[in-house]
């Protein structure tokens, strides 16, 4: 990790320049904000599952998103991720305005993101689950490939090597050739991290990493988490049960209970607000 | 490195040569019916690799391929029918296509069964480019059904555009031009370009979404490319079969181009293994070879209809007790063949992912 040079906090990692119109307005807007959230809301059959939720992401922040089961926290990350359309209110990613976007195209603009429940492509051999991310700047013509021209097979070397260093950086090269499917729980989490990270995001949302976690797994997973931000200039976005680890690692958080936010602030802010403990973090500790 | 690949080349080397010295035997042995049966082998194999492609590498589950086929035999076989005969069997042919007739020769090779085989599998790829577009958006057993209905589709154009295909009638006299030589050489293209597209960005695309739809698009695969681009190419290389298949047989009618035909070749593809290009050629052999078996006991037993089945409870069976079939997403690594260790060192040493490609 420490021979990746480190780069700016807004700017993607550095040697992934990214597709043409994934860095698009690479300017970040006037307001300083790599993601500016207005008015977002999402219900399901009159169930509110998100209302009125608002956003100003600072770019190069680990931003922490915290509330009880059901308060909207996956909603919130399949409506920024493009799997979900909004019900109201406005996505800008760097100025450009992304509501409604499908997924494949928020990915390629820049927001990547893991699921709640891990979702790997589990009879593929690990390298290949971070090759289909990373090679979206590296795709040649479909003839290229059947000729197998030297540039084909330039760029597929430089890809599995690309591809090794990710899961070096990682701490998974040893399952490499395994299939996805095979590996333990903890490692799991981590190849689909690096699956996200392998398509050079601008931002990374992250949805509950640390579930299934023992202590020791989790304190790896927030060191890791704070390299991806500190060498790739990788804005986090994170959701969390875990209190202390968002406490840790956040630079600001925001408290979801039944779809609405009632807390924004420093995480020492928020620790201290009546209302977020009476919600959520006094249940947390008798827990 | 160069020695690497030429090594590497080595395995499947060896394979085409003993293959090819194996065709030449059996081409000098004047054996019509062992002939008929490498000919009627190799088109099988070639649309259980389509089929491989279409639907074992991006699990969208199409039953229209046996329509590709049969466009492609019809528009092959319009293609080559010398001006004489078109007269006599379809008179009412447009005039540009009534004085059309493929039949140049460079040296001994009919080139112009070469070119109506090209057109009209291009012409298949266009349709089926179209066809696809909006069958692909869906989803798993609703492109089922849709292709189905593709099928269905071509059946009864075909049975109503009798200026084209006379119909319900047989379409007869076609030019005998397939051999052993056209099936097998077709045959070693497919199985490349299969093989190169599995191991390719767009094929790890096809794999990808095809392990999970929402985490594929979550990396920015629009998962309607890489599921056209396995149609396309599937529709193409049936096309081709079917233009094999009409110089072979050379005389057919719709009907042939049906459920029976589609059926065998899903048994094919699900008994070798989804997703196995080494597995769909094992899967071809196998039934052809039995159904070859089961014809000569039905024709000892008076059972006719046993070999289908036959065919039939072999596929429920794959499909309840061991639904990857012989080898599942793996392949024989025949390109390992002449390296250290060989095949059998390769089963045992190799990671698992070279295993499976
Ligand atoms: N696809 C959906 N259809 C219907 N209800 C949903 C759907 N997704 C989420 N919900 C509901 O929205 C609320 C918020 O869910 P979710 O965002 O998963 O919460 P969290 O991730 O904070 O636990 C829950 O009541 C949940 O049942
Ligand atoms: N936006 C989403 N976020 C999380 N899970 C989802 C989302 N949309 C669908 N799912 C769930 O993912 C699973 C797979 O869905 P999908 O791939 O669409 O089905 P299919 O196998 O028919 O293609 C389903 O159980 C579905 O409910
Ligand atoms: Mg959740
Ligand atoms: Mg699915």
């Amino acid at each position: 990790m420490s021979d990746t040079p480190r780069v700016g906090p807004h700017i993607v990692a550095a040697g992934s320049p990214g597709s043409p119109e994934g860095r698009r307005g690479s300017s970040v807007s006037t307001t300083g904000s790599l993601l500016e959230v207005a008015g977002l809301s999402r219900s399901f059959r009159g169930l509110v599952a998100l209302a009125d939720y608002e956003l100003q992401l600072s770019p190069g922040s680990i931003h922490g998103v915290i509330g009880p089961n059901g308060a909207g926290k996956t909603t919130l990350f399949n409506l920024l991720s493009g799997f979900l359309r909004p019900s109201s209110g406005t996505i800008r990613l760097a100025g450009a305005d992304i509501t409604g976007a499908p997924a494949w195209r928020v990915s390629r603009l820049g927001i990547a993101r893991t699921f709640q429940n891990i979702r790997l492509f589990g009879d593929l051999p690990v390298i290949d689950n971070v090759k289909v991310g990373l090679q979206r700047d590296a795709r040649r013509s479909i003839v290229s490939a059947l000729l197998s021209t030297s540039s084909f097979r330039a760029t597929e070397r430089e890809l599995t090597e690309r591809a090794t260093e990710l899961l070096e950086r990682f701490g998974i090269e040893q399952h490499r050739d395994r299939l996805a499917r095979h590996l333990p729980y903890g490692d799991q989490r981590r190849l689909e991290i690096a699956r996200a990270v392998a398509t050079s995001p601008r931002i990374l949302l992250l949805d509950e990493p640390n579930a299934g976690m023992n202590p020791v797994e989790t304190q790896e997973l927030l060191r890791l988490i704070r390299r991806i931000r500190d060498d790739q200039g990788i804005t986090v976005i994170l959701v969390a049960h875990d209190i202390p680890l968002v406490m840790n690692l956040c630079d600001r958080i925001q408290v979801l209970n039944h779809g609405r936010l009632i807390a924004d602030g420093v995480p020492a802010a928020v620790r201290a607000d009546p209302q977020v403990v009476a919600a959520y973090l006094g249940k947390g500790r008798d827990a | 490195m160069t020695g690497d690949r030429l090594r590497r080349a080595g395995g499947p080397g060896a394979v085409i040569l003993l293959v090819s010295a194996g065709l030449a035997v059996l081409e000098a042995s004047g054996q019509a019916f062992w002939q008929g049966l490498a000919i009627n082998l190799g088109i099988f194999t070639i649309l259980t690799l389509a089929l491989n492609l279409t639907s074992g590498f991006t699990g969208v589950f199409s039953l229209g391929q046996i329509g590709f086929m049969a466009l492609g035999a019809y528009v092959s076989a319009i293609l080559t029918l010398p001006v004489g005969l078109k007269d006599a069997y379809l008179s009412d042919l447009p005039d540009w296509l009534a004085g059309v007739h493929l039949d140049q020769m460079a040296g001994p090779v009919p080139i112009g069964f070469l070119g109506a085989t090209v057109v009209a599998a291009l012409l298949v790829t266009a349709i089926a480019w179209l066809v696809g577009r909006v069958l692909m958006r869906l989803s798993g057993h609703f492109v089922a059904v849709a292709t189905l209905g593709f099928l269905v589709i071509v059946r009864v154009v075909l049975f109503n555009a009798d200026t084209f295909t006379r119909g319900s009638r047989t379409f007869s006299n076609v030019t005998p031009n397939t051999n052993l030589w056209w099936v097998w050489i077709w045959l070693l293209v497919v199985v490349y370009v299969v093989w190169r597209v599995k191991r390719s960005p767009v094929g790890r695309e096809m794999l990808a979404q095809r392990e999970d739809r929402l985490a594929a698009q979550a990396i920015g695969v629009r998962v309607l490319d890489p599921r056209l681009v396995a149609f396309v190419i599937g529709a193409f290389f049936s096309s081709v079969a079917g233009s094999l298949y009409a110089h072979f047989i050379t005389s057919f009618s719709p009907t042939v181009f049906y459920f029976d035909l589609t059926f065998r070749v899903i048994t094919m593809l699900v008994i070798g293994g989804m997703g196995s290009v080494s597995g769909s050629i094992l899967g071809a052999i196998g039934i052809v070879g039995l159904t070859e078996v089961l014809r000569r006991v039905e024709d000892a037993t008076l059972l006719y209809g046993l070999s289908q089945i036959v065919l039939a409870v072999i596929f429920i069976v794959v499909i309840t007790v061991r639904r990857d079939g012989l080898l599942g997403q793996r392949e024989i690594p025949l390109d390992r063949l002449f390296l250290r260790g060989g095949l059998r060192r390769a089963a045992a040493t190799v990671p698992e992912a070279d295993q499976r490609l």
